[in-house]
């Protein structure tokens, strides 16, 4: 047996599975993809979030707050490790509403999250003068906001590195530019060819984003995946104004501006769109009209994960016990959650309740 | 350090560098003429503080950064001199009156 786990794809989600589990002293490969891959890792907008996400599936709220309160520990770890500053805040987060009903729906929203988790996630909602200030260069075409202290953001391109610096001290194998073509064999002896190249592991994870649909084919599992492209921009460095993150825009700790975001239903294309880019603008310079003459330096789509209800997968095959599949959008939130609860779960140390509610089977009723 | 390896053909343009008026040939990049002016830093990064000097001259490092005509953190490599353009070294991150 080359590997104890052989884990498909190294985004932000298979690099902290694979650092979870070589912390258990498991002996991980991963296999990942090559510069034409689809990188949503290398795309997003880098929250830590909270509010908002799981209204309407009280497991997936609960499972949010949990890996949000886990993220203090997971970064001061994972950034006293490789040296690396991930540049990891939790002030606390806003969502900024442009208009009454908004502010309305986003309490009606939160209160949910609220209700699912017993009372922890916790909020206030901010007229436009207690919004104003906080954040005294908001304009007044801005109502009011939502405020969670339990949303945080981070630098998601530092989270990568610091990820890949993990595994590389863990003395993970990292084999880049993979094509897997085959999986084969069941729990304890898998076979996974890549690139030619046969390995062979007692597990398999598959942690390939859009990828995963197919792989999954290999070891029967269906797993649909949705594909959402975002569109974002960066401003030149400025000097702080904003210390809440913010859905839209966020400051980053170097002083530059995300502005973003899109959410387009365009296929396997993340590319750009002026028309799109200009939307996303005007909604940022409503809120901050000085963003008007601040220079951005560059413009980018990714695209999302999606499952078609929005929440994530977490499955072992039935078929194929050994192989497991973990799908989501929010690889950054979840980092913490994946490197600990979800690396546990594979390793068969862990069993919360919470993962069997991820299942594919509520997708395929 | 830097000088003209041969007489500029299309003449020469005053320009005001932190302050100091000198004459530097049409047509080269604000960050050429920084270089020639010897100024020995463009600017002081945002975190750290760190002095640069321009790098790559062809738009793509951002290491050249510099205030042009009263405009925070233009890529001076990328702008052309003319007359009686103020250049200043760009200190930190930008900052914008009303922030």
């Amino acid at each position: 047996m080359d590997h104890d786990c052989i884990v498909i794809g190294g985004g932000l989600v298979g690099s902290a599975v694979a650092y979870g589990l070589s912390r258990q002293n498991q002996k991980v490969a991963i296999l990942d993809g090559g510069d034409r891959s689809f990188r949503a890792s290398r795309g997003n907008f880098g929250l830590v979030w909270v509010q908002g996400k799981g209204w309407d599936y009280p497991p997936y709220a609960q499972w949010c707050l949990k890996a949000a309160n886990l993220w203090p520990e997971f970064s001061r770890q994972l950034g006293e490790e490789t040296g690396t500053d991930l540049c990891y805040q939790r002030n606390g987060g806003m969502h900024f509403c442009v208009n009454e009903a908004e502010w309305e729906e986003r309490r009606r929203i939160l209160e949910q999250n609220t209700l699912h988790t017993d009372g922890e996630f916790q909020y206030e909602m901010l007229d436009h003068a207690a919004l104003a200030e906080k954040v005294p260069q908001i304009s007044n075409a801005v109502v009011g906001a939502s405020y969670s202290h339990l949303d945080g953001h981070v630098d998601p391109l530092s989270l990568l590195h610091a990820l890949h610096q993990g595994i590389n001290r863990q003395d993970v194998t990292y084999v880049p530019n993979q094509n897997v073509s085959e999986i084969s064999g069941k729990d304890g002896e898998f076979q996974v060819v890549s690139n030619g190249t046969t390995r062979s592991a007692g597990k398999v994870v598959l942690c390939a984003g859009l990828g995963n649909q197919r792989l999954g084919e290999m070891v029967g599992m269906n797993i649909p995946v949705v594909v959402d492209r975002g569109q974002l921009m960066i401003t030149e460095r400025i000097k702080p104004f904003l210390d809440w993150p913010t859905l839209h825009v966020r400051q980053t700790g170097e002083g530059t501006v995300q502005i973003g975001d899109s959410h387009e239903k365009v296929g396997l294309d993340d590319g750009t769109d002026p028309a799109i880019l200009q939307k996303i603008v005007q909604r940022a310079v409503l809120m901050f009209p000085f963003l008007a003459r601040v220079r951005l330096v560059r413009a980018w789509g990714a695209l999302r994960i999606m499952t078609p209800d929005g929440n994530p997968i977490y499955q072992q095959s039935e078929t194929c016990p050994g192989a497991y599949a973990v799908t989501c959008h929010s690889g950054v939130t979840l980092a913490a959650i994946h490197a600990g609860t979800v690396a546990e779960w594979i390793s068969g140390k862990n069993d919360d309740p919470l993962l069997s509610r991820f299942g594919t089977e509520r997708l395929h009723v | 350090m830097f000088k003209t390896i041969e007489e500029p053909a299309e003449g020469a343009v005053e320009i005001l560098v932190e302050g100091v008026a000198h004459r530097v040939p049409a047509n080269i990049s604000v960050a050429a003429a920084a270089l020639l002016c010897g100024l020995g830093s463009v600017r002081e990064t945002p975190i750290s503080g760190a002095g640069r000097l321009p790098y790559c001259m062809m738009g793509v490092c951002f290491d050249c950064l510099m205030k042009i005509n009263g405009q925070p953190n233009q890529r001076a490599c990328q702008v052309t001199v003319a007359a009686d353009m103020t250049v200043e070294r760009q200190l930190g991150a930008a900052e914008y009156e009303d922030l």
